[in-house]
């Protein structure tokens, strides 16, 4: 099997506390790897490891076979691996439509493209994806008048835009109507075998995690608990033991 | 690049303004001049301030550097100028018309380019910063520089430089230098009207309301940062240049560097006729120096006060602005759309759900 991401032996501390303690996980190539773990267990501290927001301590982060635990935020996004955030981001001051358009990627971008405008074809594309997402009619809505629930699924748009390789998705369905998830959880897997993108997603929510990924991880403070597939994961002792609060 | 209905009416209008202004008024051709001044203040300001949200306090920096290049080369490049500002200038020295002409052009070209590249060193220095501590970092730089000159005796220093006198009556020289603040703000106008329309606009707008995203998007933020200045500093430079000559007399604190004034006014041009759109600094650099010169009329000795308390005002009751304001009240008129009232009302209800 083929890995996207291999992250070998990876701490990461801020001051004393440990984040992150000699982490190792493989995501494998176009498939669906979930990350759980109990409320402060380091997910999104390897997250922002995995995509350069900061400097690890120790160990080695592979993207497609290339060490990337050195490069910085804009240069790994333009390789293809893209994330999401817990806290939605979009751009508020600007339509849906234009919040797609300078999403596109940067990866093959010449200085010369910076001044031209874009052209009709990005317009249809744009406006697929928000199909896709379901926003097609809030398109020309300022974006951050949209609800919240609306501008994660925009996010979620926008990262499509980008045509990654990887997606890095940080709780995709905290803060949205339950009756959406289940939309949302098959646009994923479209996503996935549509659009061939690995996802490697966050996840508190276990009815979406179980139902998406086929191979989980668990995080529980700051330290790797266990690895399997997700009926394993959900009879592992150890697992039932951290979200419960028995470690 | 378009232009809507609206917008080819107010085009119209600043042409006329601009044409027949110092025919009809002859007596104002110089604060007409200084209005096209004001307004590629305005418009230059806005382009960081505005559409890329880094609210710069330090532009009139460039605007300084652009007048001490464009005086250097005028007349470095006919005599010494340590030995010229040695003589406190004009009384030594005589330029010829040609030499005149030669010596402002290529002056004005070398500060807009010598602007343009100091915007890029200065750039790496503080795009590290953001928020307030930015605006507080090209405060200092524009503080600092005014004070670096001061202390430069080959530039003249604090006594200054007096510049070459323009060959022909002093008429002659308003309407010139009036041709040249003019084509400049068209220039301006005309050229981030362009630019706006273009990626680089949206890149600009996607820093402004969050810069991490686009940088997490793979954006190459520091590189349309640095840009933008640059665009910044290019008509800045070219206007210090020319600001210079009109006043015939450059000092680095009160003419070059006027951060409490012009420095200033810049930033509340923009913030009366609304940030971050594209007539709004424009409108507010026709308003505000419409203000500026009625108060030094009418309350002479207070007009300082009043200036206050109009930005005061301004900045307590009225944050976005004239054009501001219009867009929030009627978004159609700019194209944005909004969602129905009563649409609205069933989402939320379907959003407690």
């Amino acid at each position: 099997m083929t890995y996207s991401i291999e992250v070998k032996n990876v701490s990461k501390s801020f001051g004393g506390v440990i984040a992150n303690q000699n982490i190792t996980i493989n995501v494998p190539e176009s498939r669906i790897t979930g990350l759980i773990g109990p409320n402060g267990s380091g997910k999104t501290t390897l997250f922002n490891s995995i995509v350069g927001y900061h400097p690890i301590d120790q160990g080695s982060i592979k993207f497609r076979d290339q060490e990337i635990s050195k490069k910085t935020v804009q240069q790994i996004a333009r390789l293809g691996l893209l994330r999401t955030f817990q806290q939605t981001r979009i751009y508020g001051q600007i339509n849906s439509i234009k919040n797609m358009l300078i999403s596109v990627s940067h990866q093959n971008t010449k200085f010369i493209d910076m001044f031209k405008p874009y052209p009709v074809e990005l317009t249809e594309k744009a406006e697929y994806f928000l199909e896709f997402v379901g926003l097609y009619k809030k398109r020309k809505l300022l974006s951050g008048d949209l609800s919240f629930g609306q501008q994660k699924l925009l996010e979620f748009a926008m990262a499509l835009m980008n045509d990654p390789k990887v997606l890095l998705l940080d709780e995709p369905t905290a803060g949205i109507n339950p009756t959406l998830i289940n939309g949302l959880i098959d646009r994923l897997n479209r996503a996935n075998t549509e659009f061939k993108i690995t996802l490697f997603v966050i996840e508190h929510n276990m009815r979406v995690v179980m139902n998406l990924a086929d191979n989980i991880y668990c995080l529980a403070h700051g330290e790797l608990l266990a690895h399997g597939k997700p009926s394993d994961i959900q009879s592992n002792p150890r697992v039932i033991d951290a979200y419960l609060g028995a470690h | 690049m378009t232009f809507t209905k609206q917008e080819k009416i107010a085009c119209v209008f600043l042409l006329i303004l601009g044409v027949f202004g110092p025919i009809l008024f002859p007596g104002y051709t110089f604060q007409i001049a200084v209005l096209w001044i004001m307004i590629l203040f305005a418009q230059t300001w806005d382009l960081l301030g505005g559409q890329m949200g880094y609210n710069s306090l330090g532009n009139i920096f460039f605007f300084g550097v652009g007048m001490y290049i464009c005086a250097i080369t005028q007349i470095g490049l006919f005599y010494d100028v340590g030995i010229y500002t040695a003589a406190h200038g004009a009384d030594t020295a005589q330029f010829s018309s040609d030499q005149y002409y030669i010596g402002i052009f290529s002056g004005l070209f070398f500060a807009a380019i010598g602007s343009a590249i100091l915007s890029v060193f200065l750039g790496w220095a503080v795009f590290g910063l953001r928020g307030p501590y930015f605006a507080i970092g090209t405060l200092g730089v524009a503080l600092s520089a005014g004070e670096l000159i001061g202390a430069w005796e080959w530039v003249g220093g604090g006594g200054g430089i007096a510049l070459p006198v323009f060959p022909g009556s002093g008429d002659a020289k308003s309407i010139f230098f009036y041709i040249l603040c003019f084509l400049s703000a068209t220039m301006t106008f005309l050229f981030l009207k362009w630019l706006y329309s273009t990626r680089f606009g949206l890149a600009l707008n996607a820093i402004r309301d969050d810069e991490d995203k686009a940088e997490s998007m793979g954006l190459h933020t520091l590189r349309y940062k640095t840009i933008a200045w640059a665009i910044s500093a290019f008509f800045l430079g070219i206007t210090g240049g020319l600001f210079g000559n009109m006043t015939g007399f450059i000092e680095p604190l009160e003419v070059a560097f006027p951060t409490i004034t012009f420095g200033i006014f810049m930033v509340a041009m923009c913030l009366l006729g609304g940030k971050g759109t594209f007539w709004g600094p424009i409108l507010g650099a026709v308003l505000f120096h419409f203000i500026k010169e009625a108060t030094w009329i009418y309350f002479l000795g207070w007009q300082w006060i009043a200036l206050g308390v109009i930005i005061i005002l301004n900045i307590i009751f009225f944050q976005q602005g004239i054009m501001g304001y219009l867009q929030e009240k009627f978004p159609h008129w700019f194209g944005i759309e909004v969602e129905d009232k009563s649409l609205n009302q069933t989402n939320k209800v379907e959003n407690s759900q």
